[in-house]
């Protein structure tokens, strides 16, 4: 019989019976007593100097209740950024202040310069629409290589130029790679651009502000992943509040990809502003506001080299990188091109040097972080392209040539400061080659030529750090916060259970899989597990969910509590049974004393833990509930391989998905269907950067995709259809070092198909006779018939 | 949006009165001027709806044939109902999504013209008869440049006359993110010979193609059009195809829309 509970069942997610019938209580929900709203009056310039801010019409237009601008925030501190990079030269990275209103100078379009609050969102609205606004234009810093030419303008006044830093790693590795670049039998180099995304989760940014005059404390509902993060960040450094009198509630968050991470100005003031106001005040980002406000993603322009001998082994890897950082610092956005790409470029891979130098610029564009993959998928698109690409120069099999290349041998430590636990490439490459058809490929094609069709078959290989991360680790490398994470497990005397966890899910179903691995420990029915999260007044102090770290990190801790608590029961049970601790067995919800037939049940313990008559009240608390804060070893390491089939129509250079497979190594799986949809999801983001999604800005910094009118969301029929739609996670190397043994499976999808997309156009255009050797992404058809000119 | 007030006669003629009003505007299925209003582009005082009218409704044939389409008529109906004239039916129902066909109505197209919509270049290829509350404009004279059209103010579509071809079709390839047409084809053959109408391509505009028409007049296949092409210089230019791009689909999107004609 199917197993339909525990570890490894497909259990339907018990959150989508409140989402699909309209009972989730999103944070635009919320709505109370005496709430106002506001507008912000957001710049419509990309850069200039704010030489006057007339509020006096507007503070006279019905409803208004106050209007504030950059002196009302006199004292506050800037919107912190969480990480700090140093350049190679030593110097820490040049980092803005970011203030919470436009002080002094707008420096990208969308950003905030003043704030009207009122009764209503429209009379907010038409009162913002009557502050007279005096900027002065400067030039817009919107092109990277030209913010860091000689002269440019700069973005801040007060720093030195453009630079934020520039990174090199690993420093001591440069002269050997520039060494082993030169005397190599064969280079392949390539040069290109890691699309700007807007993430576009489908519920926009919402905060509304609380605030209790009688207990001076301040609440801060928002669409956070992390409001433990929000809490700390916006509590110690920008309004000074210290915690014990400031929560923050994220309830239901539909989506967030990466986006709902940082801590925003939004949330900074309408928490500030409910104070002020002595209201609520509520902000609901419109779409419009969103693609001009939410952090965006990638971004990068690369160059990269890959160094081959004679035998086609990779003897050296250099990779020169601008990453935008676009007009102010966002919370991780300096990790993202350093410490979550560098680390990767290793890839499968046993290239022995390898040197990446990181320019991070400012420019007079909206902030860019992390987004679904965060740093890993610029890494793997511009290794797996340069790879393909040499692959097709020495006229070798790109399978072959990947396979010849593998780490077989685990751990394994690469040039690039990070350890591999463990792993198996040949069987992901054998499974998705298998899954694929490779064999039944040339008639495929033959077929889509008859149809005057171009067919094209792509391979692809990732490996990703997830579960993220060791805290004394990151530390070193710049993290101003630890990694780790917490579940609290409080366990009811009828032996129903609430785990408190730190992680919030924003669509990934933790609802559903986190009391599986209690159930499966402990043996009673999933059913008798809750889940608490999203707010820090009921859960301990939690870092949140992102880096595919849920299950790995929060996970973990929640083991980690529910063994304390297990130990606990198992010490009750010995003493109403009797017995000594060391032969109590705990199977299916029973305490048993080994090698007889005395038992209590798990609802006879915990019942006695709360009412304790008959108890050992002289050696243990009654009670049952422990808290476990978990803090990795050791990354995670999930690895995959994906295969792409596209037809290319020559005439209009449409590129159609015919078939898509991803063979992962997720390690232990807890939910199957739930780690399908998942891989699903970020695979369809991923062919929505490779085919569809660009965020465009023109010269003057003015964002041209800044609608669903211009920007290419993925739709149904972008994607392949199911039958050509696999994914496999059977290959399975559990971790080594977290007690599930798991890896984490929420990034590889967008990690793994975007090279896999465009290396299959690119074979089939090559096949069609044409020269093209790279595409940039996305790969519109206007942009492939280009390239076929 | 700012606050206007709204109107729903029964009658051309009371609505016709209605928009007598200053800053008063019709409404159609109101997808295009909704949004415009939501974003504060525009301040109407009085929305006129048009919708509540019983004879701009509805799909007919008329006594030559032709087939008439009421200025209100959705384009969900026109898919359904214009069974008649099968190209046109399969235009209307390949317009946005189905909540966009369900409200949008083939009198708002026409009288909004966007350079990338659909019906201008049915209507255009079809020689159809633009009919207003005043007059009848022939489709050659109505369309006149981006969002221009010969239409004065206060002036209401309240049918479209299209006499039915012996063949046609129309070819849309979409722009990826709107899926309004990037370029879209009409081709109409009639026993006069065929007209070739052309949306999405151009900075003009709606437009007929006139070599690929005496082309195809001559010989009706796909080949008549081997060697023909159409200049760049004139072609909109944007983020999603440049003008070379959009003149050569023109050339694509009319061979597929000739040899798919029927
Ligand atoms: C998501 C989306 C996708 C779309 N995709 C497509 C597409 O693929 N192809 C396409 O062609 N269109 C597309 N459209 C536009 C759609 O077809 C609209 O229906 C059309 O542009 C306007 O028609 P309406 O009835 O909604 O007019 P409204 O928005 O109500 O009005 C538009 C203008 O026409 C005027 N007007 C309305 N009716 C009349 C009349 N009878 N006489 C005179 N003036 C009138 C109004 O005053 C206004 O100026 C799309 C729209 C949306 C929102």
């Amino acid at each position: 019989m199917p197993k339909d509970s525990g570890i490894g069942a497909s259990t339907k997610r018990r959150e989508d019976m409140r989402f699909l019938t309209g009972a989730g209580n999103y944070t635009d929900d919320i709505n109370l007593a005496g709430q106002a709203y506001v507008h912000f009056l957001r710049s419509d310039v990309a850069h200039g100097t704010l030489k006057n801010v007339d509020t006096s019409a507007a503070a006279a237009m019905p409803g208004v209740v106050r209007i504030f601008t950059s002196s009302d925030f006199d004292g506050v501190g800037g919107i912190p950024c969480g990480w700090q990079v140093t350049s190679k030269d030593g110097n820490v990275m040049q980092e803005p202040t970011h203030p919470i209103l436009a002080t002094g100078k707008v420096r990208h379009v969308g950003e905030m310069i003043a704030a009207v609050v009122a009764d209503t969102p429209e009379q907010a609205r038409d009162a913002a629409e009557a502050i007279v606004l005096d900027i002065d234009e400067l030039p817009a810093m919107v092109d990277m290589k030209a913010a860091l030419a000689d002269g440019a303008t700069k973005v801040h006044d007060d720093l030195n130029d453009n630079l934020c830093y520039d990174w090199g790693f690993v420093e001591e590795n440069r002269e050997a790679v520039d060494k082993a670049m030169s005397e190599a039998a064969h280079v392949t180099s390539l040069e290109l651009v890691n699309n700007r995304l807007v993430a576009n989760p489908m519920e926009p940014r919402v905060a509304v502000g609380d605030y209790a005059r009688h207990s001076d404390e301040s609440t801060l509902y928002t669409t956070s992943q992390n409001p433990h993060v929000i809490r700390l960040l916006m509590g110690a450094f920008v309004l000074g509040i210290p915690e014990h009198k400031l929560r923050v509630v994220a309830p239901d968050v539909g989506g967030g990809f990466g986006t709902k991470i940082f801590h925003y100005a939004e949330e900074a003031f309408c928490t500030f502003a409910a104070k002020a106001c002595n209201r609520p005040v509520k902000w609901t980002s419109s779409r419009s506001e969103a693609f001009i406000s939410d952090a965006h993603g990638r971004d990068h322009v690369t160059k990269i080299e890959l160094a081959l001998d004679a035998d086609n082994n990779f003897t050296a890897l250099r990779c020169l990188t601008h990453a935008n950082m676009g007009a102010y610092l966002s919370t991780f956005a300096p990790s993202v091109p350093t410490w979550l790409h560098g680390t990767l470029l290793a890839g499968n891979y046993r290239t022995p040097l390898i040197y990446t130098n990181v320019k991070a610029v400012f420019t007079n564009t909206v902030p860019v972080d992390a987004y679904r993959g965060a740093g890993r998928p610029e890494a793997t698109f511009q290794l797996e392209r340069v790879i393909d690409k040499a692959a097709r120069e020495l006229g070798v099999d790109p399978v072959d040539l990947r396979r010849q290349n593998f780490i077989r041998e685990f751990p394994y430590a690469t040039p690039v400061a990070v350890e591999y636990d463990t792993g198996d490439y040949d069987a992901t490459m054998d499974k998705m080659l298998e899954l694929a058809d490779r064999d039944g490929f040339d008639a495929r094609r033959k077929a889509s030529e008859a149809k005057g069709k171009l067919r094209g078959f792509g391979v692809n290989c990732f490996i990703e750090a997830c579960g993220i991360a060791p805290s004394n680790l990151v530390g070193q490398l710049g993290a101003r916060a630890g990694l780790y994470e917490s579940a609290t497990v409080r366990v009811n005397a009828t032996g129903g259970l609430v785990v408190m966890t730190g992680s919030h899910s924003h669509g990934q179903g933790h609802e559903t899989t986190f009391p599986q691995v209690v159930a499966e420990m402990i043996g009673i029915d999933a059913d008798q597990v809750e889940i608490v999260h999203g707010d820090t007044a009921r859960t301990p102090m939690g870092m949140g969910t992102y880096g595919s770290r849920s299950i790995a990190v929060g996970g973990s801790a929640m083991v980690r509590a529910t063994e304390k608590i297990i130990n606990k029961t198992k010490k009750i049970a010995a003493h109403l049974l009797e017995a000594a601790e060391a032969d109590i067995e705990l199977k299916d919800g029973a305490f048993s004393v080994a090698g007889t037939d005395k038992s209590v049940t798990w609802g006879e313990v915990t019942l006695a833990a709360y009412v304790p008559h008959n108890y050992p009240l002289e050696d243990i608390e009654p009670g049952l509930e422990e808290t476990a804060f978990y803090d990795p070893s050791n990354f995670t390491y999930p690895a995959g391989a994906y295969a792409c089939e596209v037809e290319v129509d020559p005439d209009t250079g449409t590129v159609t998905i015919e078939r898509f497979v991803s063979a992962d190594d997720f390690g232990n799986v807890i939910n199957p269907m739930i780690v399908e949809g998942q891989v699903h999801g970020g695979i369809a983001q991923g062919i929505g950067q490779a085919l569809l999604e660009n965020c465009s800005y023109d010269e003057n910094g003015q964002l041209l995709s800044a609608s669903y009118m211009d920007y290419t969301m993925p739709r149904a029929d972008n994607l392949p259809h199911m039958e050509h739609y696999t994914v496999d996670h059977s290959c399975q190397t559990p971790c080594t070092h977290n007690p599930l043994g798991v890896k984490g499976c929420g990034e590889a999808g967008a990690i793994g198909s975007p090279p896999t997309v465009i290396n299959a156009i690119i074979d089939a255009l090559q096949s069609g006779g044409h020269k093209v050797d790279h595409i940039d992404m996305p790969a519109t058809p206007d942009r492939v018939w280009a390239a076929m000119q | 949006m700012y606050n206007f007030g709204f109107e729903k006669p029964g009658t051309v003629a009371d609505a016709v009165a209605a928009l007598g009003a200053e800053d008063a505007q019709a409404l159609g299925g109101g997808q295009t001027l909704i949004p415009t209003l939501k974003q504060r582009l525009a301040s109407p005082t009085t929305l006129v709806s048009l919708t509540g009218i019983a004879e701009m409704r509805g799909v007919c044939t008329g006594d030559d044939g032709a087939l008439c389409v009421g200025g209100a008529t959705t384009h969900a109906t026109v898919a359904a109902e214009a069974g008649a004239y099968p190209a046109l039916a399969a235009t209307a129902a390949h317009i946005g999504d189905p909540a966009v066909r369900n409200r949008g109505t083939i009198g708002g197209s026409l009288a909004n013209n966007d350079p990338s919509a659909c019906y201008p270049a049915a209507a255009l290829a079809s020689g159809a008869t633009i009919v207003t509350n005043t007059r009848e404009i022939a489709a050659d004279d109505y369309f006149q440049g981006m969002f221009t059209t010969a239409l004065d103010e206060g002036e209401i579509i309240t049918e479209v006359r299209f006499p039915v071809p012996e063949a046609a079709h129309y070819e849309k390839f979409v722009q990826p993110a709107s899926r309004f047409a990037l370029v879209g084809v009409f081709v109409a053959k009639y026993a006069d010979g065929v007209r070739v109408a052309i949306t999405g391509a151009s900075n003009d505009g709606v437009f007929r193609w006139s070599e690929a028409e005496a082309a195809l007049s001559s010989n009706f296949s796909a080949d008549a059009l081997d060697g023909l092409s159409l200049p760049s210089d004139d072609m909109i230019s944007d983020l999603h195809g440049t003008a070379a791009y959009r003149a050569h689909l023109c050339g694509v999107m009319t061979k597929r829309a000739v040899a798919q004609a029927s």
